[in-house]
């Protein structure tokens, strides 16, 4: 019989809903995956058993409704999920059964999508490699001791290896497009509002929007469709019509205009990105797009400027984790004791440096020089997109400056790491919509990807092109499952 | 040992031993704002519930938990700045201050820090001496922390989040205050405004009202501030006084010693009558405020305060105003007469048809007297207002005599019947006959043959004696202006 | 500017995590490499910029003022480490 988990979620729906097989065999080949994969450590909370309920449930019911009828989905720990144990990847929360459903989530199941497990995360989703979580380091399926990027590592990797058809993870700087280029797979970055923010765990709340990876960039509008909408409970979500986006979904994308941005062209670019790149603009041209050079002058302010504005929110989003409503508790002789070893032995060194980066910005005599400064160069970063979308409908770059790299390489270097996500981080300072496509690979044979930024609302024309490249592109994800 | 005194009717000093010190004084209240649900949540405000049972997911910060605005509570705030004649910022925003407190959820206090969603304003008092201006610096929005309960356990401290969440208004004064007295007049006044506009209840007991106070002192003639001291979260009139009266007298002290006021918050202990110092609490205090990621600013239309101007009632000061003018009565009765709606309202029901200056003296005499003694508001008022003016018309209209009226109003008290319909039935109507007076009278002086000779005699006194006969033989009845006549014409 | 072991210990008290000696030497090497990374901003005049304030083109929605939560206090202290069947439990507040 065919392996249902190479299957793309588009293909899972019609063979489901033509009965070409149920949504129990289709949920019994990833469980059955999954179970032969925890090498790669990409499940936090495995939820098989209840997965195969609703299967059969689905399956007896025999009503194929919503977008995503008896399809099990597994989605990063960072989404509060009922009676479902929600760790964000931190030590702090490794005892937390939310009471209640994300909205995000929740929309997935109305969709007739049910819960698959938890994947894995950085702690807190501060991470760009998977290696700050409590739960361990995630592997990519590309390659033993390879990083799968971060702070979604745990859904890259687990859709990369057919451990989950498609998932959903949350990008705050890059946490769902550099992973995706890092395992081959599509992540999307919605425009910030696009998605209710009610019942996940914050990490930096201007700044965080969840959204879909998966296979294909058809999957990708299919999951992005049944997750967006606006929600009265978060009032940063915006009251916008939420389109369908598979059925406008078209790769007809003549004269648009698609602009290059040339301070993306960094120091030591690996000459394989900057091949890629051309062959990105290239495919675009052969699509009919125009093509046109643009200035983001502010580029190289924008990760010192994240790296200000992400841990100042974070430091103020975490002071909840005391021990006293929730999560872990340690001894202390009084409160400020409690507090103090709760919160050491709770969060790991990542978080605790951004917290204590992020109090640092905001205490007083430095709030001015650092947090106030950081949001003034954030106004000139918006305004550079905003003048650049003036003449170009989207702008084309590379997702990463480079592949995926080896555990332990740049866990000591903490700029080091914050590099990864330099052509990621300003779409989240300007609240754009992004997307990021595997394009290729490098010599080392690691996937690499592409990213188009679009205007405000407009996933519609980043997904389109994104589905002009990808025609042409023809990526293969060519994995050996060598863990199992 | 330094000695407080009021140096004169008009100013409140402290004489310390070198110098004469005035006292300044600036208010922080927080007020409760009246609405139904918090301020981010929409769980109950209600007073006294079970411990914990007014608290959502939001309330208790439960991860990924959002804060979403009760446009009422903005409302109650606008009408409160428009109340006190302030600036209404069309644009406002919400700040987070960060500090960690166990009854303090989140972990930081939802409020306003630079952008307050009211500007300057005022309130004016009315002093012995006269009207006194009191500015006010801004108004603005935050969340009231819950409540840790410290006595019910030796190692562990309780929390309730009840409270938490609830909306506040911080009403921050100008240092313009300059005794405990103008401190009392300014909080009354403050709680009168805001319960004529029903944008907070006023409970001082239950909370609903509470203030910071901060305190200094300088020379007098001296025009730079002293340091000041801020006493937090007092939380009745009677204890923001004394707490100012001591404060002030430890400034002095220290001053007079050559020693500095260190600025400070400091709390008063409610069973010693002192301030103490708060500062090894404090000692990490650097609240970090930066505006909330998880709200976007507040931008309020015009049409919005245009309404809610439509919708204000008529306010203490405008009242008062209208009713010495139109009603002819005095800036203390008016006074007394405006400082609750309710009472003001009861005073304007009577007056619709009785005279004006007798029924403001009945109301701030016998019905307050009830009032205070049975410990219950105007609004429950066991005699109406209708029945109250019709008393007082049987008074004018003298039908009865001030002294019965009473008698009536005791009964009136226990059944709030028609007055009418009790004089009638208890035969109480006044005796205005003269025939009939004058047989009583002539009675009486039939009597009292020897009283009448001394009288004559030139014992004038003995008038006195005749009235009071002649009141008890007609049962307190007779018309007293007729038997003062009668028995002067019977007596020369 | 580098960031030296006093103020390590003092943002550490605002945020309240204890470090020892040892973790605020590793500490004052990784937070100075940052910040040294984020001050590369002072090298941008800003002087004229108004700060962001909000990513998103709107202003803040409001919520009628009704009560839909409340009296789940199960839920509430469910997760609570520890408790009474009514209130949050924490070690004595010293004053
Ligand atoms: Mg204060
Ligand atoms: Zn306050």
């Amino acid at each position: 019989m065919t392996d249902l988990t190479n299957f793309s979620i588009v293909d899972l729906v019609n063979g489901i809903k033509n009965k070409d097989f149920t949504s129990e065999e289709v949920t019994k080949s990833f469980i059955k995956n999954a179970e032969n994969s925890d090498k790669l450590n990409a499940y936090i909370t495995k939820c098989f058993d209840e997965a195969l309920v609703s299967a059969k449930n689905f399956d007896k019911k025999n009503i194929s409704k919503g977008l995503l009828p008896g399809i099990p989905i597994a989605v990063k720990d960072m989404f509060c999920t009922k009676d479902v144990k929600t760790t964000a990847g931190s030590k702090i929360l490794n005892n937390f059964l939310p009471t209640y459903e994300s909205t995000v989530t929740n929309k997935l199941w109305l969709e007739g999508a049910f819960l698959l497990g938890k994947l894995n995360c950085d702690e807190f989703a501060m991470g760009s490699s998977n290696e700050t979580s409590f739960f361990g380091n995630v592997t990519n399926p590309f390659g033993d001791k390879i990083v799968p990027g971060g702070s979604s590592g745990g859904s890259a990797s687990a859709l990369a290896a057919n451990l989950t058809p498609a998932t959903i993870g949350t990008d705050t700087g890059g946490s769902i497009r550099q992973p995706a280029s890092f395992t081959g797979t599509v992540g999307l970055k919605p425009t910030y509002g696009r998605c209710s923010r009610w019942g996940i765990v914050a990490f930096a709340s201007s700044l965080d929007q969840a959204g879909p990876l998966t296979k294909t960039v058809e999957d990708c509008a299919l999951l992005l469709h049944a997750m967006s909408g606006y929600d009265p409970k978060d009032s940063t979500s915006v009251n916008i019509k939420v389109n369908d986006f598979s059925s406008n979904l078209t790769e007809k994308v003549k004269d648009l205009t698609i602009g290059i941005p040339k301070e993306y062209r960094v120091e030591d670019m690996p000459t394989e990105i900057d091949k890629l790149w051309k062959k990105g603009i290239d495919f675009l041209k052969d699509a009919g797009v125009v093509i046109k050079d643009i200035s983001l002058p502010h580029t190289m302010y924008a990760l010192p400027t994240y790296y200000i504005v992400a841990p100042a929110e974070a430091s103020s989003n975490l002071a909840r984790y005391d021990g006293v409503k929730y999560g872990h508790r340690s001894k202390g002789n009084n409160l400020i004791e409690m507090y103090e070893n709760t919160r050491s032995e709770g969060f790991g060194d990542e978080v605790k440096r951004r917290i204590l980066i992020g109090t640092y910005v905001l205490s007083s005599g430095y709030y001015d020089a650092y947090y106030l400064k950081a949001q003034k160069v954030r106004k000139l970063i918006k305004e550079d997109f905003d003048k650049a979308f003036n003449n170009v409908d989207a702008i084309l770059t590379p997702s990463t400056p480079s592949s995926a790299f080896k555990m332990g390489e740049k866990k000591d270097d903490p700029v080091s790491m914050y590099l990864n996500d330099i052509f990621t981080v300003p779409v989240n300072l300007a609240g754009l919509p992004a997307i990021s496509i595997p394009s290729g690979y490098d010599k080392n044979n690691l996937p690499l990807g592409l990213q188009l930024i679009g205007r405000p609302f407009d996933e519609q024309m980043i997904l389109n092109l994104s589905l002009a490249l990808q025609k042409r592109m023809n990526f293969k994800r060519n994995i050996k499952a060598w863990w199992k | 040992m330094v000695e407080i005194m009021t140096e004169n009717k008009f100013d409140y000093f402290i004489n310390g031993e070198k110098n004469k010190w005035e006292v300044i004084i600036g208010l922080e209240v927080h007020a409760q704002v009246l609405s139904k649900s918090k301020l981010f949540s929409s769980s109950s405000t209600k007073f006294g519930a079970e411990p914990n049972t007014q608290v959502s997911l939001v309330d208790s910060a439960l991860p990924g938990m959002l804060p979403v605005i009760n446009q009422f509570c903005i409302e109650q705030s606008i009408k409160t700045g428009l109340g006190l004649k302030a600036k209404i910022n069309r644009h406002s925003v919400f700040d987070r201050k960060n500090y960690f407190y166990a009854d303090l959820p989140q972990g930081y206090q939802i409020s306003q820090y630079k952008n307050p969603i009211v500007g300057e304003g005022e309130v004016i008092l009315d002093m012995p001496y006269g009207t006194k201006k009191i500015g006010i610096e801004r108004l603005h929005l935050e969340q009231d922390a819950g409540k840790s309960i410290h006595d019910m356990d030796p190692e562990n401290t309780f929390v309730d989040l009840n409270r938490s969440g609830i909306a506040l208004m911080e009403i921050v004064s100008k240092p313009d205050l300059r005794s405990p007295e103008e401190v009392n007049a300014y909080v009354k006044k403050l709680r009168s405004i805001m319960r004529y506009l029903a944008t907070c209840d006023g409970n001082m007991q239950e909370g609903s009202l509470r203030a910071d106070v901060n305190v200094s002192v300088r020379k007098v003639g001296d025009i730079k501030y002293g340091t000041r001291c801020e006493i937090k979260n007092v939380n009745s009139i009677k204890f923001m006084q004394m707490a100012i009266e001591y404060e002030a007298k430890r400034q002095v002290e220290l001053l007079e010693d050559g020693k500095a006021v260190d600025q400070e918050t400091r709390l008063f202990d409610t069973k010693k009558n002192k301030t103490k110092s708060m500062r090894l609490k404090e000692e990490a205090h650097d609240y970090r405020y930066f505006p909330d990621p998880d709200l976007l600013p507040l931008e309020i239309d015009k049409s919005l305060i245009d309404k809610l101007k439509k919708t204000l009632p008529e306010l203490p000061d405008e009242k008062k105003d209208r009713f010495m003018k139109i009603y002819n009565i005095s800036a203390y009765e008016a006074n007394i007469l405006v400082s609750e709606k309710e009472i003001s309202d009861y005073y304007e029901e009577v007056i619709k048809q009785a005279d004006k200056k007798l029924a403001a003296n009945w109301i701030m005499g016998d019905l307050f007297a009830v009032l205070n003694k049975k410990n219950i508001s105007i609004a429950r008022s066991p005699v109406s207002p209708k029945n109250l003016s019709i008393l007082i018309n049987l008074i004018s209209s003298e039908e009865i005599s001030g002294r019965i009226a009473k008698e009536v109003f005791e009964i009136m008290i226990e059944k709030d019947d028609n007055p009418k319909v009790i004089v009638e039935s208890k035969g109480l109507r006044q005796q205005s006959d003269p025939i009939e007076l004058e047989k009583i009278i002539t009675e009486i002086l039939t009597k009292n043959k020897d009283k009448v000779a001394q009288y004559k005699n030139g014992k004038e006194k003995l008038f006195g004696f005749f009235i009071g006969q002649v009141m008890k033989s007609s049962g307190g009845r007779a018309n007293p202006k007729l038997v003062n006549e009668i028995l002067k014409s019977k007596l020369k | 500017m580098s960031i030296d072991k006093e103020t390590i210990k003092h943002i550490s008290k605002l945020a309240r995590i204890s470090l020892d000696d040892k973790k605020i030497d590793n500490l004052s090497k990784d937070l100075s490499s940052i910040i040294k990374f984020i001050e590369k901003l002072n090298k941008l005049n800003t002087d004229d910029i108004k700060p962001l304030t909000s990513i998103i083109d709107a202003s803040l929605k409001y919520r009628k003022d009704e009560i839909l939560e409340g009296k789940i206090r199960e839920q509430i202290l469910k997760n609570s480490p520890e408790k009474t069947d009514e209130f949050f439990v924490v070690p004595k507040v010293v004053e």
